[in-house]
């Protein structure tokens, strides 16, 4: 089923749930724990150094390991990771302690805590979340809450919040190849906050706009970061039966609604698998007692297949052939677009047994046509029957051991329906295994930072000056009766007190000062590339400026291209350009009857439209600044030849 | 210090806690004027105040409540977290060389302590099996903790028990000896072995770890493998440090005992060998020897065992400006030695001079070492070298501070006889003085130098 044919109805018939994780960055000078500068980043290839390092996981305070911290330790995993002096001091790789919180980024996030309506905290203790995907070198993220059981207010319903952390940004990734994977430390350490909902969404797309009422919200303090990479979502998703999947790093909202539908129906579509399983073995002990059979296969002997001509010509991979009982049609059912389950096997071979894709083959692939004899061949190896299904795997030796377990573990949990993981997420609305999904078992407190407190005065220091709700503004821009069309553009530019501004000082209409921003400027923002020494609080000054020259704001639309572009040009060098030129309304107004008459004289049309669209596109550009268009064109359409055109408007 | 029901509470929040009949571990949910707040109530660590309760909310972070604003606290139910590392009996084998491994109180492997925030050391093969199993691939482990103190409280009395203990060692035949050891005065022990264990027949070796082992980066399991190789099948029957060679993950050195120092507060990569280069590279399965020079592993089981140790002896880090009384409050106090670490090549200022020749009098022995720590005390260049000369202080050529201090007091652990004295801390051991420096025993890159960028970039650091 596809999102456009979907309804609600669809929705709650597979149980669709889900929440969300926004992560948004805070406008700080310096990072969280030490003082390198935030938000400056740098090529892939400007490094000063490297260093590498391994994870090891470690017990968590409660006493257990952590599931996906097993799993990453099984990958073994050289991380390499790439410093720039610039940007990145011993902190970041974890060879100093960490330093006194940067109190800009926690006053911040207190904010944000106070706008999201949250029980704030009376001390707020770092705590280490582990990460041995090496995304971090000390491989585990500092990382703090302010608040616990929010709210926000959506168009139709209330969505509650589990609380906002503060934490540091992640390193970014390089490459991920094999046994190697490399990142970069700039953006590590960057002030970060945490919201996470409740999974209180029932369909697609009040994901995103739960998603965009949040960044909404943490735009509306003008204090964080925007632009490429500054927000990012994680989304939370099951159905009914289901297990909770988090997709993560989704830095399109927009992407959002077809990433939640894919994985709804991909959970959908693991139960369905579940239930063919259970049908076919139906008795507990059969289940229980299930396993696969494997077979070391020398690649020498099947150069006819393409795929292991690679493994032929080198003598360090190997390859095993494997049968999977029962798995006869599992292989190929459906799962996500264009994928099926054996995707799901591919995927974790890749990510657990570090094994590059291709790194398999199976009895039910769609495109094999090129030799199926090397299935007969490991069906009557392993003796295997008609209802199973075959696999053959390559890769490095070392690393095939690994492979095999990874192969029967994802089958196995496919007896269960849908493992808990963490998936990646792509363009085109599909996801890819990234890691098992962590559980509480990984926080351990960070025995390096003392906790900090949080008095009543602090929290009443900013409760006095919070921004106004995004639900009142919603309200508010309907009242000033600006269209829906700009509201999220507004929104997401948080652009409301500035607006605020113009109505109440400059009094413009507001429907006017809405649609500059959302329609005319956003087109040009689509037009344009960035311009460095833009800002929209150049747009107030200068309608400020026309108010005081008494010209007519319509020309800031035509200006608005320039003010963009030219951000360094002072307005009369801009009027310029437009070619502005002072003329009494009077003045032009008296124009009409000539261009009338000149009409006649070219143009034989009886259609007064056209007329009056000819002699518009005259005057245009004199009445530009000088007087009202709109009033213009009453004027001209009520100017009579015989009336000698003192019509005042 | 409470524990039972209140680990670590105190003031106002061990009384509200009682008040509602709350205890540690208790699953709750508290009432209070910033909202509810549930999670389970974790102990708190004894230096923080007594205005705040500490709980662990579901998604497993910890918050503080403050006891102020808290109206109710409901006990809904109890859990008790007990920590263990995975305990796996140590895969033993007949193949492979058989190491001791002394606990001294460093942490190598651990776990955490919820009221102090600190870490607890998993010690027992069968711990350190399951929290680092490439041991079991390298050799044969058998631990014994002699005591539990951290890096700074290690002193001549330990000092004394550890080389008793490593002789025995030696004597039951084991093939090596690994010491686990805070870092901060790791190069101090190593010392004091160095002097009280002579001539061992195999490799004694030191280590300890920059980032606990609570944490995932941590270097404590590769600096145990590298140790544990070293011990187990190393041909270097000296006593060692092993730690990080680089800051990265790659290989560790292997320091002579009496050329080690700690360099950096906080990097991996702290222990360098002063005024020369280290014995070896160490990886978890290779020594690659840097130094032609060693002590072979002999099949005997003899070692020198001589635990003296006298504490009445200083180190005096010399300033401009030091006054006098400096030196007369430790005569004063009856010290018998004093190293001092003069300025450039071992000086001290004139105002000193009367003090020193007075305690030199006293039968203080007095020897000179130098801030640079590289470089050759040479006291003979400057008048004012020649002059405390003359007045008793004798130079110990490149030997570092803290081996000159560490030497000293087990010098006058054996005499008080200031000529035999002298004559033990000019007598080379283990190169604790060295007859030449070579040119690369000397290396601090300076960092922004074209050609040294190039360098760094070019190798892992």
């Amino acid at each position: 089923m596809t999102r456009k044919d979907a309804t609600q109805s669809d929705y709650d018939r597979v149980g669709f749930k889900a929440g969300l994780e926004v992560h948004q960055q805070l406008k700080t000078k310096k990072k969280l724990f030490c003082n390198c500068p935030a938000g400056v980043y740098h090529k892939n290839e400007e490094y000063d150094a490297e260093i590498i390092r391994h994870m090891r996981p470690t017990l968590s305070e409660l006493g257990e390991y952590d599931g996906t911290a097993l799993m990453e330790f099984k990958t073994r995993k050289n991380i390499i990771y790439r410093i720039k002096n610039e940007t990145t001091c011993t902190y970041e790789i974890d060879d100093t302690p960490p330093f006194p919180i940067n109190r800009e980024a926690l006053n911040i996030a207190l904010e944000i805590s106070l706008l999201s309506k949250f029980n704030i905290v009376g001390e707020v203790h770092i705590t280490r979340k582990q990460y041995l995907d090496g995304s971090i070198p000390t491989g585990f993220q500092r990382t703090a809450i302010l608040g616990v059981e929010g709210e926000i207010q959506l168009k139709n319903k209330k969505i509650r919040l589990i609380q906002l952390s503060i934490e540091e940004d992640a390193c970014r990734e390089i490459s991920d190849i094999g046994h190697i994977r490399t990142y970069k430390t700039d953006r590590l350490g960057i002030p970060l906050i945490e919201t996470v909902t409740h999974p209180d969404f029932s369909n697609p797309d009040e994901v995103k706009e739960g998603a965009e009422y949040i960044r909404y919200l943490n735009r509306s303090t003008g204090k964080v970061r925007v632009g490429s990479g500054a927000g990012r979502e994680d989304v939370n998703v099951s159905c009914r039966n289901g297990s909770r999947v988090e997709i993560k790093g989704v830095s399109h909202i927009k992407l959002i609604p077809e990433l939640t539908h894919n994985e709804v129906f991909r959970q959908f579509a693991l139960l369905e698998i579940r239930d063919k399983l259970h049908k076919r073995f139906s008795r507990e002990e059969n289940r229980s007692d299930w396993g696969i059979r494997f077979q070391h296969i020398n690649p020498v002997e099947f150069p006819f297949l393409k795929q292991l001509k690679q493994a032929v010509e080198n003598q360090t991979v190997c390859a095993a052939g494997i049968n999977i009982p029962g798995f006869r049609g599992i292989l190929s059912h459906f799962t996500q677009p264009g994928q099926t389950f054996a995707n799901e096997l591919s995927d974790r071979l890749k990510v657990i047994a570090c094994i590059e894709k291709p790194n398999m083959l199976h009895s039910e692939q769609f495109d094999f046509i090129e030799n199926e004899d090397i299935f007969q061949i490991i069906s009557r190896v392993l003796s295997s029957e008609n209802d199973d299904a075959q696999l053959l795997i390559w890769g490095l030796k070392e690393d095939i051991p690994t492979a095999i377990e990874t192969i029967e573990e994802r089958c196995r949990m496919a007896f269960d329906g849908v493992p808990n993981e963490s998936r990646k997420s792509f363009m085109d609305g599909t996801t890819i295994f990234e890691r098992v999904l962590p559980g509480a078992d990984r926080m351990y407190p960070d025995t390096d930072s003392p906790p900090i407190p949080i008095e009543d005065k602090d929290i009443q220091k900013f409760k006095d000056e919070l921004p106004k709700d995004i639900h009142k503004r919603y309200t508010q821009l309907k009242k000033w009766d600006i269209p829906e069309d700009t509201h999220n553009y507004i929104l997401r530019n948080n652009l409301c007190p500035l607006l605020e501004k113009i109505i109440k000082d400059l009094d413009v209409n507001p429907k006017f000062a809405g649609t500059l921003f959302g329609h005319t400027l956003k087109h040009i923002e689509g037009q344009l590339k960035p311009s460095p020494g833009f800002e929209v609080e150049k747009v107030y000054h200068f309608l400020s400026y026309l108010n005081k020259n008494e010209l007519d704001l319509e020309i800031s639309k035509s200006a608005m291209l320039m003010i963009y572009k030219y951000p360094e040009k002072d307005f009369d060098s801009i009027l310029k350009i437009l070619k502005y030129r002072k003329i009494n309304r009077q003045n032009i107004v008296d124009k009409i009857s000539d261009l009338k008459r000149e009409f006649k004289q070219v143009h034989h049309s009886k259609n007064a439209t056209a007329q009056a669209d000819w002699i518009m596109g005259k005057l245009r550009p004199l009445a530009l600044g000088n007087m009202n268009l709109k009033a213009l064109r009453e004027a001209v359409e009520k100017t009579n030849l015989s009336s000698q055109g003192n019509i005042r408007t | 210090m409470n524990t039972g029901n209140f680990q670590g509470y105190k003031g106002h929040a061990l009384s509200l806690l009682q008040k509602f009949n709350a205890r540690v571990w208790g699953q709750v949910k508290i009432e209070s004027t910033r909202g509810v707040f549930s999670g389970t109530i974790l102990p708190r660590s004894e230096n923080d105040d007594d205005l705040h309760i500490v709980l662990k909310i579901s998604t497993g972070y910890n918050i503080g409540i403050n006891v102020l604003t808290i109206t109710q606290i409901e006990e809904l139910g109890y859990k008790k977290a007990h920590y263990q590392i995975p305990e796996k009996e140590f895969p033993y084998s007949d193949s492979k060389p058989n190491v001791k491994l002394f606990g001294t109180g460093g942490t190598i492997a651990s776990r955490l302590d919820y009221r102090t925030g600190a870490v607890i050391p998993a010690f027992s093969p069968g711990e350190l099996y399951g929290a680092v199993p490439e041991l079991a691939d390298i050799c044969n482990i058998t631990t014994e903790k002699l005591f539990a103190v951290f890096s700074e409280n290690m002193g001549p009395e330990e000092y004394k028990k550890l080389a008793i203990a490593i002789g025995k060692e030696i004597e039951n035949g084991i093939d090596g000896i690994i010491i686990g050891h805070g870092t901060d005065t790791l190069h101090h022990t190593a010392a004091a072995l160095t002097y009280m264990i002579q001539n061992p027949p195999i490799p004694i070796v030191l280590v300890g770890s920059q980032r606990s082992s609570d944490r995932p980066s941590s270097d404590a399991a590769l600096n145990l493998m590298h140790a544990s190789y070293t011990a187990g099948h190393s041909d270097i029957a000296e006593v060692s440090v092993c730690m990080f060679g680089p800051t990265s993950d790659e290989y560790g050195f292997l320091h002579r005992g009496t050329r080690v120092r700690k360099m950096h507060s906080s990097y991996r990569s702290t222990f360098r060998t002063i005024g020369d280069i280290p014995i070896a590279k160490v990886t978890r399965n290779s020594v690659e020897l840097l130094q032609p020079h060693y002590k072979h592993r002999r099949q005997d089981k003899k070692a020198d065992i001589l635990p003296y140790f006298d504490e009445r002896i200083s180190l005096v880090y010399y300033y401009p400006n030091m006054k006098p009384d400096i030196i007369e409050s430790l005569v004063d106090n009856g010290y018998k030695g004093i190293v001092i670490a003069g300025t450039g090549l071992g000086h001290v200022n004139k105002p000193l001079y009367p003090a020193i020749d007075k305690a030199a009098k006293q039968g203080v022995s007095i020897f000179m070492t130098v801030q640079t720590l590289w470089g050759y005390v040479h006291m003979n260049v400057y008048e004012t070298g020649r002059d405390l000369q003359a007045k008793g202080v004798v130079p110990t050529q490149n030997m570092l501070p803290e081996v000159a201090y560490i030497k000293l007091g087990w010098a006058l652990g054996q005499t008080s006889d200031m000529e035999e004295v002298r004559n033990i801390m000019l007598t080379p051991i283990n190169d604790d003085i060295t007859e030449r420096e070579p040119y690369n025993g000397y290396l601090i890159y300076q960092g922004g130098v074209p050609e040294v960028e190039e360098f760094i970039k070019k190798f892992h650091k």
